[in-house]
């Protein structure tokens, strides 16, 4: 059976409740999923759990998927709301410290090594006490460069108000910089 | 101004956050299934609740219980 045929195949299982379509569908896309919800929240112990809520959600779900449309996007899009339910209640308990944040994910070296340390604490600690949507969307746009399209699609809103979420996010995030006495 | 000063932030966010480049490093579904199992046992708490306001009303209204026998 050709490779689209047999995805096919799966997905429409999977919609009709199918849990071998699931276990493969999980078995394929979880890399995916969990890459994508550690560069939301940033702490890799939490996107496992996270992962886990997304699929759990998915299979909940089954009925409502489209077998026609991409199960990779559609699972994409509920990982999100979930990062970001996530966000929402870590914003509200801060209970992490703020530095962990910088360390918990492996990244390539400082491209700039004369900033300060301190600064860039600080300025981390500033970003992560942004409205949970605000910093999801910078996040995305400005951290990981992804394309505005994608970001508006996976949030389920428009291109200019992804734009329009960036720009409040780096307005409070130059209030909030300014007070803890840094000028950029 | 406003622009300059935005892609000094941005510069200054990026060398304060990097990019994500973390993969899973273990299969996830042996979770997944307990999860299921945990969560298909589990009664919803408006479930409870449903039944408690129907254990009450048939107790305070109990001729209605063949009305409900009826609808049933």
């Amino acid at each position: 059976m050709p490779a689209l045929e047999r995805q096919s195949d799966l997905l429409w299982q999977f919609a009709h409740g199918d849990l071998d379509a699931f276990e493969a569908l999980f078995r394929e896309f979880q890399g995916e999923v969990y890459r994508w919800i550690v560069r939301i929240v940033r702490d890799p112990g939490a996107a496992e759990d996270l992962t886990i809520e997304t699929f759990w959600r998915i299979y909940r779900a089954h009925a409502r998927f489209d077998a026609q449309r991409s199960f990779g996007a559609w699972a994409r899009r509920i990982a999100t709301n979930v990062a970001l339910d996530y966000l929402k209640v870590d914003h509200l308990k801060s209970a992490r410290p703020q530095e962990s944040l910088l360390q918990d994910v492996p990244a390539a070296a400082m491209p700039n090594p004369g900033v300060q340390r301190d600064i860039r604490e600080r300025t981390a600690r500033a970003f992560r006490q942004l409205p949970a949507k605000l910093q999801v969307t910078a996040t995305l746009a400005l951290i990981e460069e992804e394309p505005y399209q994608d970001i508006a699609e996976v949030l389920g809103i428009s291109v200019g108000a992804v734009k329009l979420r960036v720009f409040r996010a780096l307005r409070i995030l130059r209030k909030k910089l300014r007070q803890m006495g840094i000028e950029p | 101004m406003n622009k300059q000063n935005d892609d000094k932030i941005v510069q200054l966010l990026k060398q304060s956050i990097r990019p994500a480049d973390s993969g899973l490093e273990r299969d996830l579904w042996p979770q997944m299934l307990r999860r299921m199992q945990e969560r298909s046992v589990a009664v919803p708490w408006f479930d409870w609740a449903l039944l408690a306001a129907l254990a009450l009303w048939l107790c305070l209204a109990p001729g209605t219980i063949p009305v409900l026998l009826y609808h049933l």
